[in-house]
């Protein structure tokens, strides 16, 4: 097997006493589309930020590639292709979406440090930003403000600014939040038809959308990762089953 | 993609950062002071280098978000420098211009590595506690600044050999609103580049920044210098047009009125600063004719009223009045 996208070995965090992530080891082959999945407080969130460098571990490695980030900034993260987007919108309200790609795509370019250059010059940039809007068919709104935007439309701007980065991983955390259930579907084959070359991992509650567009999938309890498996497997398990509903009778 | 594809967006984002004609009628505007009130150019001449302080702490402010109480620390770095090198014999006016933006931009490359590390209320108490250290530095070396009695002795050479600084203050004005003419072009190119996106990038979502790749620390840095560089020239310009210079142009006054004066216009938006300057020292020149002791208390009602009524300021307030306003928030 080649190297793995993304890989985590031994990665720990606590808050105090409280253990929000143990000893997680996780492989992401190239062009992955995992689902990772658990209740509430189980520390889905905690694990993208520590792998993207949000929050530092207290103990372990992570691999983009083969090559070791552990100690590297979020942002240097990022330029080497390991990006995320957020569970709650966290974009720029007053920017145009087509100017908020359009910057992902100039620091991405090494532009954004110029400072005696107009804007319009870098046409390929522009170029760029706007053809990822129409891939999310967002090319209609995009200049508008993100928030005057609708919110399904806000949660493709999440994809779109993370795509501008040219991702080799991308984490998607709950990227169909908020969003009803109808239209999630369509959200998600947004998602099942990025290219093949990035390793997809997202957080997802609803298990119909998991179970449709996941090929393997994690599951998470208490900072621990319980198992990893096809859907076909994650359904059969019996631990997996004593979770949900367990966790559902005491709910 | 074909380029055709890009051609609506890329004239879109022309369009943003396009003259608009009241821009050209606002800047012969302020030529009318050389013709109509002829008398008055002492008072334009502060208006402009305060203008030109205000616009240089809106790309810090209204741009990157970066809130400071202690800006008045560049003015006045560059205000001494200024005038120390006119009092050791060297009073060409462009020269130590120059070299005031020079010691006022090294002055803010320094302590931008303190301040694009905080955001804030511990930037407010930082840049406060920046501004304090300075002027009280300034108070107790009075050997070298003179002290509370302010900086004697600068004697300045005739603007490009030829015009001198008089009473009258015409030399004054010219080339205060010069200067201010010349930086607002820089500064307006500089908000409409790629890094000018960036710094409004970083006022609207900081926690977003680094997760699309992007270094704000070292944009910060990059801005604070290139204001700090700015006020430097405003400070110098004072200095030189008033061939002298007070502890005032490095206190804390200086610092929260150049604040005032840009919520007032609106920050953000390039011209708040200018406008804000212009109202805001017209109403002191009138009001404390007729009562000085209350001239803060009619500042004071304005700053609520405006903050209130216009939260953009009041250049944000005309641009809801008007369709075809800027709409750069």
């Amino acid at each position: 097997m080649s190297t793995a996208a993304l890989s985590t070995r031994g990665l720990d965090k606590s808050f105090g006493s409280l253990v929000v992530a143990k000893n997680i080891e996780l492989d992401l082959p190239r062009g992955a589309r995992y689902a990772l999945i658990g209740p509430n407080g189980a520390g889905k969130t905690t694990l993208i930020n520590l792998i993207t460098g949000m929050l530092k571990p207290d103990g372990g490695r992570i691999l983009l590639e083969g090559e070791e980030v552990t100690a590297l900034r979020p942002e240097e993260r990022v330029k080497r292709g390991l990006v995320r987007t957020f569970q709650i919108n966290t974009l720029f309200p007053h920017l145009s979406a087509l100017e908020a790609v359009t910057l992902a795509v100039c620091e991405r370019r090494g532009y954004a440090g110029t400072w005696w250059q107009k804007l319009p010059a870098y046409a390929d940039a522009i170029e760029e930003a706007y053809s990822i809007l129409l891939s999310l068919r967002l090319g209609a709104s995009c200049y508008r403000p993100t928030r005057e935007l609708a919110y399904g439309q806000q949660r493709l701007l999440e994809i779109a600014l993370a795509l501008a980065t040219n991702p080799k991983v991308l984490l998607l955390d709950e990227p169909a939040a908020g969003v009803p259930q109808g239209e999630s579907a369509e959200l998600f084959s947004v998602i099942a038809d990025l290219s093949e070359d990035i390793a997809v991992l997202f957080i997802e509650h609803d298990m119909n959308v998991v179970f449709r567009f996941a090929r393997r999938i994690i599951v998470m309890v208490g900072g621990r990762i319980l198992v990893e498996g096809t859907p076909k497997e994650i359904a059969a398990d019996a631990r997996v089953r004593e979770v949900y509903l367990g966790g559902a009778h005491h709910g | 993609m074909t380029s055709s594809a890009a051609a609506e967006p890329q004239r879109y984002l022309e369009a943003q950062i396009r003259w608009r004609p009241l821009e050209i009628v606002f800047w012969l505007a302020t030529l009318l002071p050389f013709v109509l009130t002829p008398s008055y150019l002492v008072l334009a001449s502060q208006i402009a280098i305060t203008a030109l302080f205000a616009l240089s702490l809106d790309l810090i402010l209204g741009y990157a978000g970066i809130v400071s109480l202690g800006h008045a620390a560049y003015f006045g770095f560059g205000s001494y420098t200024a005038g120390l090198i006119a009092k050791w014999g060297w009073g060409e006016p462009l020269s130590g211009l120059i070299i005031a933006a020079a010691a006022a931009g090294l002055l803010g490359y320094l302590t931008s590595f303190i301040i694009a590390r905080f955001r804030h209320l511990a930037l407010i108490m930082i840049t406060l506690g920046l501004g304090l250290l300075l002027a009280e530095a300034a108070n107790s070396a009075s050997w070298l600044t003179g002290g509370a009695d302010g900086l004697q002795g600068v004697r300045m050479w005739n603007l490009l050999g030829i015009f001198p600084f008089d009473l009258y203050g015409t030399a004054a004005y010219g080339y205060a609103l010069a200067m201010l003419f010349l930086l607002f072009l820089v500064a307006r190119r500089l908000i409409n580049s790629p890094f000018g996106l960036a710094l409004r990038g970083i006022r609207e979502n900081a926690v977003r920044m680094p997760a699309i790749g992007a270094p704000s620390p070292a944009h910060i840095r990059k801005i604070y210098t290139i204001a700090a560089v700015i006020a430097g020239v405003a400070g110098a310009l004072l200095a030189q047009t008033t061939e002298t210079v007070s502890l005032e142009t490095l206190s804390f006054q200086r610092s929260a009125d150049v604040l005032v004066i840009l919520i007032l216009g609106g920050a953000g938006r390039l011209y708040g600063g200018i406008v804000g300057a212009i109202i805001y020292m017209v109403a002191r020149d009138q009001l404390s004719d007729i009562n000085p002791q209350y001239w803060y208390f009619w500042i004071g009602t304005l700053l609520v009223a405006v903050v209130i009524f216009l939260p953009n300021g009041i250049l944000g307030g005309l641009a809801r009045l008007m369709p075809s306003g800027r709409s750069r928030a």
